[in-house]
């Protein structure tokens, strides 16, 4: 693994009265894409959301490989972790409805007082041209898929070291999410490392290097993504295969009788 | 019959923008942190009782007295947020609604302790009371400048939420706090913020008020504060252009039942001006301009 970007050790995470994340250890190395897999309620939104400063940790470590040494984020404020260069584009996209699209992407680009923000917008306008043509409409007049590519881009315009995209595929459709996904490749090829958060763990294990599987709040399986793709357990419970333990065969479909 | 029917609506015009200045602040305090809050008629009191009693007795010229009396009305609401509402941000809207109840009535009752409750006769420097003629019906300089300086407050509130960084922040807060931390945006310095362009212009209200009517006291602020209440959910709670509609609707409401019913009802404006509220609420539940709660969210 490369040189760690991101370090999670040992977090407990409490939400209300019930404990959300247990023990919770995780590497992001620099460049890699590395995903998080798991079922509902798992605890994979709590894992970003600590890791950007909406919970906090009630014990635990994150540091961040900042421009100038090792940062601890626990006890940092979330613009302040932006500020370092981690994006986190959440879950179920939560564009501002009411805002245009360039106003979402002048709030992702907050921040910044560069005088690169207008020729940061061009490019990703480039990229997605269909948000050049609703530039000025209300995100919420937007379409799933419009609202994902206006999330990415909008979390992009912070220019992040490490993006965190909480499941990016969520309900769209499938040549939706092979369009995002091959932009989470480009976005990574140039540079960015990746923290994908996925339910759809074919497509996760198909882009990441590196995988973790979560389970009520604890990792329980950790591995290379394409270890993990041909392990019976994660087959069985995130691949939607039915393998034997013995030989790893898959059995073949059962007969349906109509 | 015209002349005083167009009396009434010039002092229809100029209740509704002292209505109106109040009940846009109170909006927008609304809007980004879901807490209605009464106390905000009584920063339009500390407005009015720093304008008269501070600024105007140092004998200053209004074009100091007016942008000191913003800043006071500014910081008076920040400062309240931060000590009082700030803490119990995560806490249930209700426990807010209440606290804003009683830092109202702590404020009074400290206005009253410190500065009697008998009201104080003030006016405004300058040759404000100068009565023009206007179709037959009167006007000072001081009505000419209320409506004015309304206008234009709206305006500028209106370019700087809609134009400008921090107004851009201020909308996408009150829409997801959240999401808007997740930007980098300091949510905390944003809603101080919303407080402070809000408490500005309670502020000024205060100052008209007070230059208008000629009286100043500790409990002035709590009438009108309630009536801006009224008149932010008439025009759609959350709307900033609804609160303002519903600020001028208000004032006319309110002077034409005056005006026009035989005096001896003059003494139940009020119930009618709930009365009013309560009509639009069964035909709009939403307000004038305001959007459904679904889409509110
Ligand atoms: N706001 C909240 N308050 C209290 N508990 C919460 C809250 N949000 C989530 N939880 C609980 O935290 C646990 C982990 O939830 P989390 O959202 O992290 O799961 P997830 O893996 O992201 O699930 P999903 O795939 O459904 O998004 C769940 O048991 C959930 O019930
Ligand atoms: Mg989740």
């Amino acid at each position: 693994m490369p040189d760690a970007l991101l370090k999670v050790e040992s977090i407990n995470v409490w939400r209300g009265a019930s404990q959300v994340l247990n023990d919770v250890s995780l590497s992001v190395g620099q460049g890699e894409i590395v995903a998080l897999l798991g079922g509902n309620g798992a605890g994979k939104t709590s894992t970003l959301s600590t890791i950007s400063g909406l919970l906090r940790p009630k014990s635990g470590s994150i540091t961040f490989a900042g421009e100038s040494g090792p940062v601890s984020l626990t006890s940092l404020r979330p613009e302040n972790i932006v500020k370092l260069g981690i994006a986190h584009c959440p879950e179920g996209r939560q564009v501002f409805g009411g805002l245009s699209v360039m106003e979402n992407l002048r709030m992702g680009a907050y921040l910044r007082h560069d005088d690169q923000i207008g020729a940061d917008v061009e490019h990703y306008f480039e990229l997605f041209p269909i948000l050049r043509e609703r530039a000025d409409l209300k995100a919420g007049q937007l379409s799933g898929g419009e609202q994902m590519m206006l999330a990415l881009t909008r979390a992009l315009m912070s220019r992040p070291r490490l993006l965190m995209l909480d499941e990016p595929s969520l309900g769209l459709a499938p040549q939706v999410i092979d369009q995002i996904f091959d932009r989470i490749e480009e976005i990574r090829a140039q540079g960015t490392t990746v923290f994908l958060v996925e339910q759809n763990a074919a497509m996760a294990l198909e882009v990441a290097d590196r995988a973790y599987v979560i389970e009520n709040g604890k990792i329980t399986i950790s591995g290379n993504a394409s270890e993990l793709a041909e392990d019976p357990s994660v087959r069985e419970a995130y691949l939607g295969i039915e393998t034997t333990q013995a030989t790893g065969a898959e059995i073949p479909p059962m007969e349906t009788s109509s | 019959m015209s002349a005083y029917v167009l009396q009434q609506l010039i002092n229809g015009l100029v209740l509704g923008s002292m209505y109106a200045l109040v009940a846009v602040g109170f909006s927008m305090i609304y809007s980004i942190v879901r807490l209605i809050n009464f106390a905000h008629g009584d920063v339009a009191m500390i407005g009015a009782f720093s304008t008269f009693l501070v600024f105007a007795a140092a004998g200053l010229p209004l074009w100091v007295i007016v942008p000191a009396t913003l800043a006071v009305g500014a910081a008076v609401a920040a400062i309240i947020e931060f000590l009082v509402f700030r803490p119990q941000r995560q806490a249930p809207q209700v426990n807010g609604f209440i606290t804003s109840l009683g830092v109202s009535i702590l404020i009074q009752n400290v206005g009253i302790l410190l500065l009697s409750a008998q009201p104080r006769s003030v006016r405004l420097p300058g040759l404000l009371r100068t009565n023009h003629d206007f179709f037959g019906a009167r006007v000072t300089t001081l009505d000419i400048l209320i409506v004015a300086a309304t206008l234009i407050s709206l305006l500028v509130l209106t370019l700087f939420v809609k134009r400008t960084r921090l107004g851009i922040a201020m909308r996408a807060t009150s829409e997801n706090v959240s999401a808007a931390q997740l930007m980098g945006i300091p949510v905390n310095r944003v809603i101080t913020a919303a407080f402070a362009v809000g408490g500005a212009l309670a502020g000024l209200a205060g100052l008209m008020w007070g230059g208008r009517y000629g009286q100043i006291d500790p409990l002035m602020g709590f009438v009108p504060g309630l009536k801006a209440f009224v008149a932010a959910v008439i025009g759609g709670v959350g709307s900033l252009a609804g609160a303002a509609l519903g600020g001028y609707l208000l004032g006319m409401a309110e002077i034409m039942i005056v005006g026009m019913l035989p005096s001896e009802y003059g003494s139940y404006r009020d119930a009618f001006v709930f009365g009013l509220l309560i009509l639009v609420l069964l035909v709009m539940p939403n307000g004038l301009l305001g959007k459904p709660a679904e889409e509110r969210a």
